[in-house]
């Protein structure tokens, strides 16, 4: 019933038009503006990182190739064989992945210890002083920052080659991170507790053990497993630099082309860390199931 | 006062156990857990660091040396490279933005294709997103790695390898974002007389966009860490100067170089966190 509709006088029409005009045009500036500046900025990074679409064209067809090289020959009449010829170093492969995990596992238990310490100290409601406060949330910004790799490389000037510098650069990295989650954690708690606790006269030590601790432990350890996989990941790497694991083998392979190698050792890491996500997955729904039922 | 409730509560506390035995009880069974658990991670614990050869001796020098390295970085100073540098930060920040956008770029299909309603096909989205999770699984230094092999050392390398990185983590949250998208608006505009391009641009865009757009910033936030580390294996960037610079031991540019891609991080995060409330923002407005 197009009747009904009530018409507007015209010049109530004019304005509302030339407003919604105006707003479009207005919005039309701004996202044109907003592209302009995206266009300039990859114009500017393609010429600063040599970006050669001449050569990009003349070379993309080694990317494919290099994928099918690496698909290992496997045929069903020999198929045990040709595994067992895939996967010629499964020993020391192993016990590398099982170094990787060691040296994550270390690291996500340094950095959970290290954390623990430091996030009371950069939360808010515990810690009134804020000197303490901003020298601790600092402390922590900075071993976050900083990729863990760096501090890899320089560890390995400082200790020599092997899994200890690895361990002690995903410590450092794991700490700035869980510290700062942990800290989120305690600022958010319920501070009824902890004022109970208080009046009756409990000391520092006492009103984060029966206040604060049960509050925040199952969130901690959930956020430490959720680090836990991160870590098998970085542990996984840290061999490029010297760093213990598995990731020293996987660079030689890479570099020298031993097609078959490389990817047998990616499969190998890709199902650790599948495995890895699986179980630490299962024991987070545990734990909370457990804090639920008690 | 406090100290004398206190100090009432310990001189009385066996009769305290004796009136309230319900709040000093402890479960045995819980208890025996924790132990046991607390047990395991240190026993665990332990055997890592026999088996990862760690030695209080190594330690110890260890420090000594990071003392004295740390005494050399300061003051930090670019000697006379300070042009090199800044030009390989231009890079390092090249190679995020253009491996970000080439990732979403190519990302953005294959986010339909795993999408739950757009593809009903289940073994089609299954297959589609264990593919994405394998990309995924895969870290940007070992793409890195790769992508040296098929282009060669350099920036490029470094782009290609963000954007294979990325292109499986952008799959997975577009498909997540198109899933979660509301019909109704596409409706709506239908039901108007509007053509199904209508639909999409004016009733699904504008809910998919700011989302992507965030996600596809917060990437390019991340990676600007990753990409001041791909130069370590020879990819470009700031990370290939850094490295050189702890091989010869010029400790003072070591510290430079930190403080510049620390500055850099910052300022970035600080940029995208500004463009992504204002992004977010501007969609609550118009909708």
């Amino acid at each position: 019933m197009p009747g009904a509709v009530v018409r507007l006088p015209p010049e109530q029409i004019a304005r509302a038009l030339a407003a919604y005009s105006g707003a479009v045009a207005a919005k039309r500036l701004r996202t044109g503006f907003g592209f302009a500046v995206l266009f300039v900025a990859i114009g500017a990074a393609s010429i600063s990182g040599e970006v050669d679409p001449a050569k990009f064209a003349a070379n993309i067809h080694r990317f494919p190739n290099y994928i099918l090289s690496l698909v290992p020959t496997l045929t069903w009449a020999n198929l045990s064989g040709d595994l067992a010829e895939w996967f010629w170093d499964l020993k020391s492969w192993t016990r590398l992945l099982v170094d990787t995990l060691l040296i994550a596992y270390l690291g996500t238990l340094l950095g959970f210890i290290g954390g623990f310490a430091l996030c009371f100290s950069a939360a808010a409601n515990l810690e009134k002083r804020g000197f303490v406060r901003i020298a601790a949330r600092r402390l922590l910004e900075f071993c976050r920052t900083v990729p863990e790799i760096v501090f890899a490389l320089l560890f390995v000037v400082a200790f020599g080659l092997g899994a200890m510098p690895g361990v002690l650069a995903l410590a450092i990295h794991t700490m700035g991170a869980l510290g700062k989650l942990f800290s989120e954690v305690v600022e958010n708690i319920d501070m009824k507790p902890v004022e109970g606790v208080t009046s009756a006269g409990a000391h520092r030590f006492a009103i984060l053990r029966f206040a604060v601790l049960p509050q925040v432990m199952s969130n901690f350890v959930s956020y430490a497993l959720l680090r836990f996989e991160i870590n098998v990941r970085s542990a996984a790497v840290m061999g490029f630099v010297g760093a213990g694991g598995i990731g020293a083998d996987l660079m030689v392979a890479i570099r020298k082309f031993f097609y078959s190698d490389v990817s047998a050792i990616l499969v190998l890491i890709i199902a650790t860390v599948m495995v890895i996500d699986l179980l630490t997955e299962r024991l987070r729904h545990a734990l909370i199931g457990m804090e639920q039922r008690s | 006062m406090n100290g004398s409730l206190r100090g009432q509560a310990l001189s009385d506390i066996a009769h305290l156990r004796a009136r309230h035995p319900a709040v000093f009880e402890i479960d045995p069974a819980r208890r025996a857990f924790n132990i046991a658990a607390v047990v395991a991670m240190a026993a665990l614990a332990a055997f890592a660091f026999w088996r990862l050869e760690f030695s209080f001796i190594r330690l110890g020098s260890g420090l000594a040396q990071i003392a004295n390295i740390v005494s050399l970085m300061f003051p930090p100073s670019p000697g006379t490279q300070l042009m090199t540098f800044i030009r390989a930060l231009g890079e390092t920040l090249s190679i995020a933005l253009l491996g970000t956008l080439t990732a979403a770029i190519l990302a953005f299909p294959v986010g339909f294709l795993a999408a739950k309603n757009v593809v009903p096909n289940i073994f089609a989205h299954f297959a589609v997103r264990r593919v994405l999770d394998t990309v995924r699984g895969v870290d940007v230094l070992i793409w890195a790695l790769i992508f040296i092999n098929v282009v060669g050392l350099g920036p490029f390398a470094g782009i290609l390898a963000i954007a294979a990185s990325d292109f499986g983590a952008f799959g997975k949250l577009f498909s997540e974002a198109i899933e979660s998208a509301d019909r109704e608006p596409m409706e709506g505009i239908v039901s108007t007389g509007g053509s199904k391009l209508h639909a999409l641009r004016f009733g699904l865009i504008p809910q998919v966009f700011p989302v992507i757009a965030s996600q596809v910033l917060y990437y390019f936030e991340s990676n600007t860490r990753s990409a001041t580390i791909i130069g370590i294996v020879g990819a470009g960037g700031i990370g290939l100067h850094l490295t050189e610079q702890i091989r010869v031991l010029e400790w003072d540019k070591v510290s430079f170089l930190v403080l510049m891609i620390l500055l850099t991080v910052v300022a970035i995060d600080w940029i995208s966190t500004r463009l992504r409330l204002a992004i977010i923002g501007r969609a609550t407005l118009a909708s």
